[in-house]
């Protein structure tokens, strides 16, 4: 039955809006995983402080915080410990009180050492100027300078999964306005629901934090885009729009992955389409994280910084489901932890969703301000199957959202074949999985797509480096 | 263990979609014994398994990889080839459309996924150029009843050597003995596969439910073929036949459903399909009125096969990013 009506809304765009009660979604390719959102039903619980928080200075898109404390040093919890360094960087605060033990580099998931502030956790002491009472406050400042100060201020950064600096985000270079404001709280990836928990139980909160961050746009509109596979939450914050009368408006999209990429929420809501290489800002809109926005709210209105963030800690053989507060350095091994410990039988453990998340090697590796998921694959699922011929299927082409032809991405790859990755539009790859994802034949698209994308990068830099010998590449 | 996203895969697997393309046949193959009885089976069984032994052996003592016969690409090809051969023919006829299909037309060309052409339409073409009296020599159908060749003329085959006499439309069916409704239900000759126009719906229904193939070849090879005949039925019917009887003879629906939705010689965008399933139409109507052979949607797709990478060179798929 769904098969069939799968295929009529995709051949018929009428259709699929009656079929699909109204949902929005993005108008190419796109595929349908498994749900799975086991945790979906667990509260948030906030996990206190313990043992030690080791806080990367270079968890954001740009140049790496600078230290300003040094070892030896007491901290309280919400205390500025690491200064962006340049535009596009961003703050760091310490996230529990303690003496800072090392200024040194700490392993990451992949086990790459990389600098870090090591804090010994002593109690959990925080900065008198935070506002930590549970009172909501609903007035929002006038000034959008003051709001895009405060987020700088806050360390925020883009909670999607990009960690792109907020404040950087909101000043869009002359000349281009963003007149729209997306929030996207789509969490269409298979197995997260911390997004979901977080409308559910902080939802007046992060609306507000919508409506601050469409005042220090100056937007005109703001739209909430949520998959249809969270009817609560949809009711929850229509029902608080409402009674307080906010100029925001719920749209409901459709479940299907990659509904929650920035150029598809864009498309499926405005109907606008991000040019190549382009910006949102180029077709006037901007997109803010649903949890972006909590941070926002807390940053303006309560003065706390980024701290801790929303974890779903989850997968098939884990005896509990759960979705956690955590504070930005808790060791991703104390999450296993939480949750019963690394069930037998599991294959690999994946930081993030089962689409685009990044499996670890190392447990001890603590948590950054992006962190959205700790997934847990049983052994069965996790073993990529051996690659067959390309059986020409078109299956990759028909998943691809961007509207590429992945089997001849990698053959022009295989064969570096650069000027054609460029005329067949490699760059615009967003790099979802769809296309490995749908593959009969279990080839690594995407893998080999990754590959080509570096190596168009080179061969521009030797192009531009060494213009003589151009003709050679 | 680690590896790169994503770390969840989709069920589809190369040996699925083969199975669904044999389960989608299997409605016409049933017709066909009904009516054709031992000799269809026969026939199927031959091509069957010659197309997979030769596979098997070719991968594992001439190409030394590991055979992969079991993701079931040689057993579609042989019943697709076995669909395509007058019921009854004798086995050496069927031998050697195998050795074509699969040693020339598929596994020379580097196996399942690298050949240009499809294999059991190669297959065809070739004996029926090689062996024109085997090839046309149509069972009438009469189940397992008896055993003696009774043999007649397909009705495609009727309408062009009438037309050649100097006869009518009108005139060539007066005493033909079938109705639209028999086309329909199969009670023809013909080869084992076009003969039920009804159970290669069936499986085109079932090819779209699964979503194995998608609607745009089929639908624009029908179309162009109905309105290619309908424009010169209009034009002269005492020259030309109206279309529906283009439509449910010879093999156009086994080829726009089957054959000419081969992944691996059809173009990979919707644009494409529609241009390739337009010039398989038109080709086929070309041939069939004014070429010598009474078919040629097996030519017409060769033909058109030759066209896919020119048209995936130049007709891309939608963009997501409208400029550039």
């Amino acid at each position: 039955m769904s098969n069939i009506y799968h295929l009529l809304s995709e051949r018929l765009p009428l259709l699929r809006r009656g079929l699909g009660g109204g949902a929005c979604s993005f108008s190419i390719g796109g595929i349908h995983p498994e749900d799975n959102k086991l945790a979906a039903n667990s509260p948030l619980q906030a996990l206190p402080p313990e043992g030690t928080a080791s806080i990367f200075l270079g968890q954001h898109i740009g140049a790496p915080a600078e230290a300003i404390v040094s070892k030896g040093e007491r901290v309280k919890t919400g205390q500025l410990i690491a200064k962006a360094s340049g535009w596009v960087s961003a703050d760091i605060h310490s996230s529990v009180s303690g003496t800072v033990v090392a200024v040194e580099p700490v392993a990451d998931l992949s086990g790459i050492r990389q600098p870090a502030i090591t804090i010994q956790v002593e109690g959990d002491e925080w900065l008198e100027t935070i506002d930590r009472s549970p009172e909501i406050i609903r007035e929002i400042p006038s000034d959008s300078a003051v709001i895009i100060k405060k987020i700088a201020a806050a360390g925020i950064v883009g909670l999607g999964g990009a960690a792109f600096p907020t404040h950087v985000k909101l000043s869009p270079p002359p000349g281009k306005k963003a007149g729209i404001l997306i929030i996207n709280a789509a969490e269409c990836e298979p197995f997260l629901t911390s997004d979901h928990r977080v409308m559910l139980e902080f939802g007046e909160q992060a609306l507000i934090g919508a409506l601050l961050l469409k005042q220090a746009l100056h937007a005109s509109k703001a739209f909430i885009g949520i998959e249809s596979n969270k009817p609560d939450a949809i009711r929850e914050l229509q029902k608080i729009i409402r009674e307080r009368g906010y100029e925001l408006q719920v749209v409901r999209l459709k479940k299907r992955y990659p509904q929650g990429g920035e150029k598809q929420l864009i498309d499926a809501v405005t109907h606008r389409r991000v040019p190549s290489m382009g910006l949102p800002a180029d077709v006037g809109v901007a997109v803010q994280n649903v949890g972006t926005a909590l941070a926002v709210y807390e940053a303006v209105q309560k003065h706390k910084p980024l701290i801790e963030n929303s974890i779903t800690i989850t997968g098939k053989n884990l005896p509990q489901q759960i979705n956690a507060l955590v504070r930005l350095g808790t060791p991703l091994s104390r999450l296993a932890a939480l949750a019963g410990g690394i069930p037998a039988g599991t294959g690999k453990i994946v930081c993030g969703g089962p689409m685009m998340g990044k499996a670890i090697v190392n447990m001890d590796a603590p948590t950054t301000k992006v962190t959205s998921a700790l997934l847990f694959i049983p052994h069965g699922e996790a073993q990529r199957r051996k690659a067959s011929n390309c059986i020409r299927c078109a299956k990759c082409v028909q998943a691809c959202p961007m509207g590429l032809e992945p089997y001849l991405l990698i053959k022009l790859t295989q064969r570096s074949r650069y000027d054609e990755l460029r005329a067949n539009r490699m760059s615009d790859c967003i790099e979802c999985g769809c296309c490995l994802y749908s593959c009969p034949a279990h080839i690594p698209l995407l893998d080999y797509i990754r590959m080509g994308k570096g190596e168009l990068k080179s061969s521009k830099l030797k192009v531009e480096n060494y213009p003589t010998d151009g003709h050679r590449l | 263990m680690v590896s790169p996203a994503p770390h969840a895969h989709g069920s589809d697997t190369t040996r699925r979609l083969m199975r669904d393309v044999i389960i989608a046949l299997l409605p016409a193959f049933a017709v066909s014994v009904w009516f054709f009885g031992w000799g269809a089976l026969q026939v199927a069984a031959v091509s069957i398994a010659t197309c997979v032994a030769l596979e098997w052996v070719i991968q594992k003592f001439l190409l030394r990889t590991p055979p992969q016969t079991s993701d079931l690409s040689a057993a579609v090809t042989g019943l697709l080839l076995a669909m395509n051969l007058p019921p009854g023919a004798p086995w050496w006829v069927v031998l050697t459309g195998s050795v074509t299909a699969i040693g020339i037309a598929k596994m020379s060309f580097g196996g399942i996924g690298k050949n240009p052409f499809n294999p059991a339409l190669v297959g065809r073409v070739v004996l029926l150029v090689s062996f024109p009296v085997q090839m046309t020599r149509w069972a009438l159908p009469r189940g397992f009843a008896t055993t003696d060749a009774v043999t007649g003329a397909t009705p495609l085959a009727l309408l062009k050597e009438g037309l050649n006499n100097g006869l009518t439309v009108e005139q060539i069916f007066d005493n033909a003995d079938f109705t639209y409704l028999e086309l329909l239900f199969g009670r023809i000759g013909g080869s084992a596969g076009e003969v039920s126009a009804l159970a290669l719906l069936a499986g085109f229904a079932y090819l779209l439910a699964r979503r194995v193939i998608r609607p745009y070849i089929p639908v624009s090879i029908l179309a162009t073929v109905a309105a290619f005949g309908g424009i010169l039925w209009w034009a002269n019917p005492e020259r030309f036949i109206d279309p529906l009887f283009h439509l449910l003879t010879g093999g156009v629906l086994l080829g726009a459903i089957f054959m000419a939705t081969d992944y691996v010689t059809s173009p990979m965008h919707p644009k494409g399909m529609i241009i390739f399933g337009i010039g398989i139409g038109a080709l086929t109507m070309l041939i069939r009125t004014f070429g010598s052979y009474p078919e040629g949607i097996s030519f017409a797709i060769l033909i058109m096969n030759a066209a896919v990478p020119l048209i995936n060179k130049y007709a891309k798929p939608k963009r997501y990013a409208r400029n550039v």
